[in-house]
C-alpha cells in the first residue's frame, strides 16, 4: 500500500516537471513554471525523506546544507554574462551526483557479495559513463568559458584515434564488469577512463562553439539521472530524467543547425584551432573595397528621423556591457516616435537565448525582442538597422557564395535594411574568419569604438536634436 | 527481471517524447530559462542519492551518497533559483497600462 502511494506520489512530481516545462512556452507564465517544477521536487525530496527508510540523518544533513549553501550562492552571486559558465557548473554537479549514487549502489551489491543482477549492472555501468564524463567535460566547459583553460581548441598528434581507443576500452571494462561485477579495480577503471574521456573530448572544442558543448552535457546530465533512475527503480528519475535528454538534444540541435554545422563537425572539427586568413587579413579592406565610416553625430542624426530601427547585438555587445546604454538610447528613440526592434540570432551570445537574458535584464521588453525568423521579413522596411558587436551572423557572403564556410548560414538580413550601421572596434573578421562583405556594401557605415562609448556618444548627440 | 526492465524502459522512452512535444513549443527568448530551469530537473538525482545516504549498512556507499546529495543539492537548489532570478526580468513593455 504505502509503495503504491509512494510511486503516486513520484508520479505527481513527475507531472509538476511536465506541467512547469510547458508553462515556459511563454515568458507571461515562465517564472511560474519554474516555480511549479521546484515544488515538485520539493515533494519529491520530502517523499524519499518520510517513506524510504532512512536511517543515516546525519549523512543526510550535511550533504543537504552544504549543497543548498553552495547552489544558492551561486545562484544569488553569478553575473548574467556568466550564465553559460554557471549552467555548465550544473550540469557537471547533476552528473556527478548520478555517476556517485550508481557508484554506491554498486558497492552496495559488492558489499552483498550476490552478484549484480543483468538489468542493475547495464544501469549501473551506463550511469557511471555518462555522468562522470559529465562531470569533467562540464568543468573543463566552465574552465574554458571562466577563461580559466585556453579557450582554443587544444589538439595534438593522433588525438581522434587516442579518444576513440579510450571510449572503446571504457566501454570494454564497463561491458566485462556487466558480466562480471566482481572487480572493484575494473570499477575504478571505468570511472577513470570516463573522466578522462569527458576532457579529452571537450579539450579540443573551440570556446565558440561551447554552446552547444553545454547543450549537450545538459542533455547528458539528463540522461545520467535516468540511468539512476534505472539503477534504483525509480520512475521519478527516469521521467525527469528523460525529460532533460529531450530538451539538451533539441537545444543541441537548434544550435547546431543555427551555426550550420553537423554535431560531428562541432565536436570533432577543431573549428577555432587557427584562425583561417581569407582576403585581406585582419587590418585592412582586401584589393579596392572602401569602408565608410561615419561620425557619431551623422549617426544619431540618422537614427533619430527614422521610423523603423533595428538593433542587432552580438556577443561583442555583452564584452563591452553595453545593454544599458543600448536600452537608453532605444527608449530615447522610441519617444521621438521611432520604432524600435532587437534582432535575436540564435547562436548570439554564448549558450543558447544568452542575449535575450542579457537585454531582459537591461530591462529590454521582451516584446521588443524578436527571432530570426520573424524579424527577417521586417528588414526591407527597416529604415537603419544598427549592427553591435555582431559579425559572421550577419555577413551576406553566406546566402551567395559557396566558396565560404559561411555559406548556407542562416543569417539575420541586415543588409536589407536602406541604412546599416556597423559599430565595431575594428575590421578584424568574425570567428569563423571570414572577411565580411556586409562592411564594404554601399549602404553600410562603419562606426569604429568600444560599444559602450559609441552609445554614450549617441545618446549625447539624439538628446541635442 | 527483464520484464521489469522493459517496464521502465517504456515509461524512458513515453517520457522522452512527451519532453519533444512540451520543449519544442518554449520560444528560443527562453532558452536559456530553458536550460538552468531543466538543469534543476535533472537534479532529481538527489532521490537516489538521499537513498543511498540514508541506508545504514554499507560505509562506502553511505558517504559516496552524502556526496552525492551535497552535489545533486548544487544542481537543484542552484539551479531553480537561478532560474527564478532570470524569469523575474523578462518583463512587457510598461506602455500596456496607458
Amino acid at each position: 500500500m504505502t509503495a503504491a502511494l509512494i510511486k503516486l506520489l513520484y508520479l505527481l512530481a513527475a507531472v509538476m516537471f511536465i506541467l512547469g516545462l510547458k508553462r515556459l512556452s511563454s515568458p507571461a507564465t515562465a517564472r511560474s513554471g519554474n516555480t511549479m517544477a521546484s515544488v515538485g521536487m520539493l515533494i519529491a525530496i520530502v517523499v524519499t525523506l518520510v517513506f524510504q527508510e532512512i536511517v543515516g540523518w546525519r549523512e543526510i544533513l550535511i550533504g543537504m546544507i552544504v549543497g543548498s549553501v553552495v547552489g544558492g550562492v551561486f545562484a544569488r552571486t553569478v553575473k548574467m554574462t556568466g550564465m553559460p559558465q554557471m549552467v555548465a557548473l550544473l550540469n557537471g554537479f547533476g552528473g556527478g551526483a548520478s555517476a556517485l549514487v550508481a557508484s554506491a549502489e554498486y558497492y552496495r551489491y559488492l558489499e552483498a557479495g550476490q552478484g549484480v543482477p543483468l538489468n542493475f549492472g547495464i544501469a549501473i555501468q551506463l550511469s557511471v559513463v555518462i555522468g562522470t564524463l559529465t562531470f569533467t567535460g562540464s568543468l573543463v566547459a566552465f574552465g574554458k568559458l571562466q577563461e580559466l583553460v585556453t579557450g582554443k581548441a587544444v589538439t595534438y598528434p593522433l588525438q581522434k584515434i587516442l579518444n576513440a581507443l579510450l571510449l572503446i576500452g571504457t566501454l570494454g571494462l564497463a561491458v566485462w564488469l556487466v558480466i562480471d561485477p566482481s572487480n572493484p579495480v575494473a570499477f575504478a577503471g571505468v570511472i577513470l577512463g570516463a573522466a578522462l574521456l569527458g576532457v579529452t573530448s571537450v579539450i579540443p572544442i573551440g570556446g565558440a562553439d561551447m554552446p552547444v558543448v553545454i547543450s549537450l552535457l545538459n542533455s547528458y546530465s539528463g540522461l545520467a539521472a535516468a540511468m539512476t533512475g534505472f539503477v534504483i527503480n525509480n520512475e521519478g528519475l527516469i521521467i525527469g530524467g528523460a525529460l532533460v535528454g529531450a530538451a539538451g538534444l533539441i537545444l543541441t540541435n537548434i544550435m547546431c543547425r543555427a551555426m550550420n554545422r553537423s554535431l560531428a563537425n562541432v565536436l570533432f572539427g577543431a573549428f577555432g584551432a587557427t584562425v583561417q586568413e581569407i582576403g585581406g587579413g585582419p587590418e585592412g579592406a582586401p584589393g579596392d573595397q572602401t569602408v565608410r565610416s561615419l561620425t557619431h553625430e551623422d549617426a544619431a542624426t540618422m537614427l533619430a528621423y527614422a521610423r523603423q530601427v533595428v538593433f542587432t547585438p552580438g556577443y561583442g555587445l555583452a564584452v563591452a556591457q553595453a545593454q544599458h546604454e543600448v536600452r537608453e538610447l532605444a527608449d530615447m528613440l522610441q519617444e521621438r516616435g521611432v520604432q524600435v526592434k532587437y534582432a535575436i540570432h540564435p547562436v548570439a551570445g554564448r549558450m543558447p537565448g544568452h542575449m535575450n537574458v542579457l537585454l531582459a535584464e537591461a530591462d529590454v521588453p521582451y516584446d521588443q525582442l524578436y527571432d530570426m525568423e520573424q524579424i527577417n521579413p521586417e528588414f526591407p522596411q527597416t529604415d537603419v538597422s544598427v549592427v553591435i558587436g555582431a559579425n559572421d551572423v550577419v555577413n551576406p557572403v553566406a546566402r551567395h557564395d559557396k566558396s565560404s564556410p559561411l555559406y548556407g548560414m542562416p543569417i539575420l538580413d541586415v543588409d536589407k535594411a536602406a541604412h546599416c550601421i556597423v559599430m565595431k572596434r575594428s575590421m578584424r573578421p568574425g570567428f569563423a574568419g571570414v572577411d565580411n562583405e556586409l562592411f564594404y556594401q554601399e549602404k553600410t557605415s562603419m562606426l569604429f569604438g568600444d560599444a559602450k562609448d559609441s552609445f554614450k556618444k549617441l545618446i549625447e548627440e539624439v538628446r541635442q536634436l | 527481471m527483464i520484464e521489469e526492465l522493459v517496464v521502465l524502459f517504456v515509461i524512458f522512452v513515453l517520457a522522452i517524447f512527451v519532453g519533444f512535444e512540451v520543449i519544442t513549443k518554449v520560444p528560443p527568448t527562453l532558452h536559456t530559462p530553458l536550460m538552468s530551469g531543466s538543469n534543476a530537473i535533472s537534479g532529481i538525482t538527489i532521490i537516489g542519492a538521499l537513498i543511498v545516504a540514508g541506508q545504514g549498512d554499507v560505509v562506502v556507499a553511505k558517504y559516496l551518497g552524502m556526496v552525492a546529495v551535497a552535489f545533486a543539492m548544487i544542481n537543484v537548489v542552484g539551479g531553480f533559483l537561478v532560474t527564478d532570478r532570470m524569469l523575474k526580468m523578462f518583463k512587457r513593455k510598461p506602455e500596456v497600462q496607458k
